[in-house]
């Protein structure tokens, strides 16, 4: 995929926002050029950022009229050729499930920020939590296979903001920033590189839209106005997008492929971050806020003379399988601790190959390291 | 003159709505006007709070509250379960705010008016977002500041009008009222319960936090906004049979505008605009109560 270096926006070094604002900058220091929303708690800092950041920047931004509307905005305009986001919480998010269904299957390149907070439903609005982990990867019917990321710091919403456009894009693929309550409201120092890598769509006219030669590609996102004669469709279509909604081997091909161009590219898109692991005979297996709880808890721990490490997961879905397999192997225990009723902990046994201790807390509030280094001298 | 309201009061005080709130105020006239038996549903709005925890509620009914988009659906289900049970003189009541109705509700409340559900709709419009924090939404006037029409791009487009839209469905009842007319607004909370079908009531709700007003404004400004010709008072009746119920000063639309911090970047030019969209509205709806 052809890439190109773009000057970053805000001047270059240290910045001190909340992770709702660097995450909006850090799209579009990516080049996000459309914003579709709707207000709704904890996320709505990012819609307001936009409100005051795009017009400024010449870009549009679009206040819709609920989220089905402002994920759909979105879709429209990324056929129409823009890098297009949107932001939501729980309640939101569960309405934009049917076009992220239709966005997989029509291999629409888009970011959605989920800010999440306590569910189910309503919930605790202003509380934290990270119950939408399986939503985010099972939330519309059918099968396919979203990206999903897991920021942990304001940095990381910045850095991931314009990571999740180039994923995106790169593979076809609605992309879902799976932020938490606690790291959307968090202000800390990020800084800003003095510009930032943005994978460009490949321009391909000619080629077939919707199908390539091999079982796991990608093909190239045309745009309307491109040149070509596009007809984008939700039903099952073949390479070329015509409908074909009563051919088996058409539809296996297709549904195949969605799962596989992911699943084949696991090894690239998964990121994790190792943390005191090299001796570990312990680690937890942790992601977003709880993981920074997590490294607390290991350095405690550290120094009470227990090996333990943490394995940071940045990437949920595709879950990073070959990284909890490998620390399963070299430990003796993993230790998941989750701001839900265990989400995450049932991809890391299926994985992990050794003892899985778990933790879950769903009470609105982050998990204390106190908390985590009790629960680890009791369980190791 | 001394207002005469009934005397029975079914909303405690107690509330959690901020200062002046015109929603909270609201509530109580429509709670007044509601016979003894009613259900309210409510779907996401300054209200979901408001009303407090259970069960140091402010409120002597009880209340379902619903997810955002689903005001006119929940109560049409309220309101079949209790025809089943043989249960007619319950009232079915959807509270919701100005987003709930004239945004992510409107589909629902379509539909139930469309089938013409036994229902009374009240929508408290306090033009905007308010509960999240001042987001814009449908009923935001031309011009304003939201934290999503910031000063630099204020609010270029019309607010929508929901009185329109609803006479557009042929309900039997439908009727603007406001927090500085108690009496009016009573009247027209009785009325509609007293017919059978899809009532809509749009209760002028000033906000205080949003509109950037000191508190204790918040009825006369009410008052402005029906004296100005901004939010006249009036009826429809089977969506073609227009009154006007009080013929209102006609007051420059400065008098309103100047007051509110959410305005106060709009120059000369803007009020003069506004006051000629304000002007068209008032000769469109004086002409349709001439034909109803």
């Amino acid at each position: 995929m052809p890439t190109e270096t773009v000057k970053s926006l805000l001047t270059p070094g240290t910045h001190y926002m909340s992770g709702n604002e660097a995450v909006a900058e850090g799209a579009l220091a990516a080049g996000c050029d459309f914003y579709a929303g709707y207000p709704i708690t904890p996320s709505s800092e990012i819609m307001e950022h936009m409100a005051r950041r795009l017009p400024e920047l010449g870009r549009r931004f679009a206040q819709m009229e609920d989220e089905i509307a402002s994920v759909c905005a979105v879709i429209g305009a990324s056929w129409a050729g823009a890098r297009a986001m949107t932001a939501t919480s729980g309640p939101g998010f569960s309405l934009m499930m049917e076009a992220l269904g239709y966005a997989a299957f029509t291999e629409t390149p888009m970011v959605i920020v989920d800010v999440q907070r306590a569910g189910p439903c309503t919930g605790q609005a202003t509380r934290v939590g990270a119950g939408d982990v399986m939503q985010a990867k099972w939330g519309s019917h059918g099968d396919y296979q979203p990206v999903a990321l897991s920021p942990w710091s304001a940095q990381e919403m910045y850095d991931m903001g314009g990571e999740a456009f180039n994923l995106a894009e790169r593979y076809r693929v609605p992309v879902i920033v799976l932020a938490e309550e606690a790291v959307g409201h968090l202000y800390e120092r990020i800084d800003v590189p003095p510009s930032t890598r943005v994978v460009r769509r490949e321009r391909d006219p000619g080629a077939a839209p919707f199908g390539t030669k091999e079982p796991d590609g990608v093909p190239p996102m045309p745009a309307f106005g491109d040149g070509a004669l596009l007809l984008v469709t939700g039903s099952t279509h073949d390479p070329r997008g015509f409908r074909r909604t009563e051919d088996p081997d058409v539809h296996r091909r297709l549904v195949e492929r969605l799962s596989r161009k992911i699943l084949a590219r696991r090894s690239e898109i998964c990121r994790t971050e190792a943390h005191l692991l090299e001796d570990a005979e312990a680690a937890f297996v942790a992601y977003g806020f709880t993981a920074r709880s997590a490294l607390e808890a290991v350095r405690q721990l550290r120094a009470q003379g227990r090996r333990v490490g943490l394995l940071r997961l940045q990437t949920l879905w595709p879950f990073p399988r070959e990284a909890v397999a490998d620390l399963g192997r070299r430990v003796c225990r993993i230790l998941v601790p989750e701001m839900n009723l265990g989400q995450v902990e049932g991809e890391v046994r299926k994985a992990a190959g050794c003892p899985v201790a778990t933790y879950h807390q769903v009470d609105g509030q982050v998990i204390h390291p106190d908390a985590l280094v009790s629960w680890a001298l009791e369980v190791t | 003159m001394p207002i005469e309201l009934p005397v029975h009061e079914r909303m405690y005080s107690g509330h959690l709505a901020c200062p002046g709130c015109g929603a909270a105020i609201a509530m109580r006239f429509l709670l007044k006007g509601l016979g003894e038996k009613a259900i309210l549903s409510i779907p996401a709005c300054c209200w979901s709070i408001i009303g407090g925890p259970f069960p140091y509620t402010a409120l002597q009914v009880p209340v379902l509250h619903t997810a955002f988009e689903t005001g006119g659906a929940v109560a049409s289900g309220i309101r079949a379960a209790l025809d089943a049970r043989g249960d007619t003189e319950t009232q079915v009541v959807t509270w919701a705010g100005d987003g709930g109705t004239f945004d992510i509700g409107l589909q629902s409340l379509s539909g139930a008016a469309e089938r013409n559900e036994n229902i009374l709709y009240v929508c408290y419009d306090n033009e905007a977002y308010m509960n999240t924090g001042v987001q814009s939404s449908g009923a935001t006037p031309t011009g304003a500041w939201t934290t999503t029409t910031p000063t630099g791009s204020p609010k270029p487009t019309r607010k929508k009008d929901i009185m329109q839209i609803m006479a557009a469905h042929r309900i039997p009842y439908a009727a603007t009222a406001s927090i500085a007319y108690p009496e009016d607004m009573v009247r027209k909370v009785q009325k509609a319960v007293s017919l059978k079908g899809t009532k809509f009531l749009h209760v002028y709700a000033p906000c205080p936090t949003g509109w950037k007003v000191p508190s204790e404004i918040s009825v006369k400004l009410a008052r402005l906004a029906v004296q100005t010709r901004i939010f006249p008072l009036y009826e429809v009746e089977d969506g073609v049979r227009y009154t006007i119920n009080l013929e209102p000063v006609g007051y420059l639309v400065d008098e309103y505008y100047r007051t509110q911090g959410r305005f106060k970047h709009l120059t000369r030019e803007d009020l003069d605009r506004i006051q000629a969209q304000v002007d068209e509205n008032w000769e469109r709806l004086k002409a349709l109560a001439r034909i109803g």
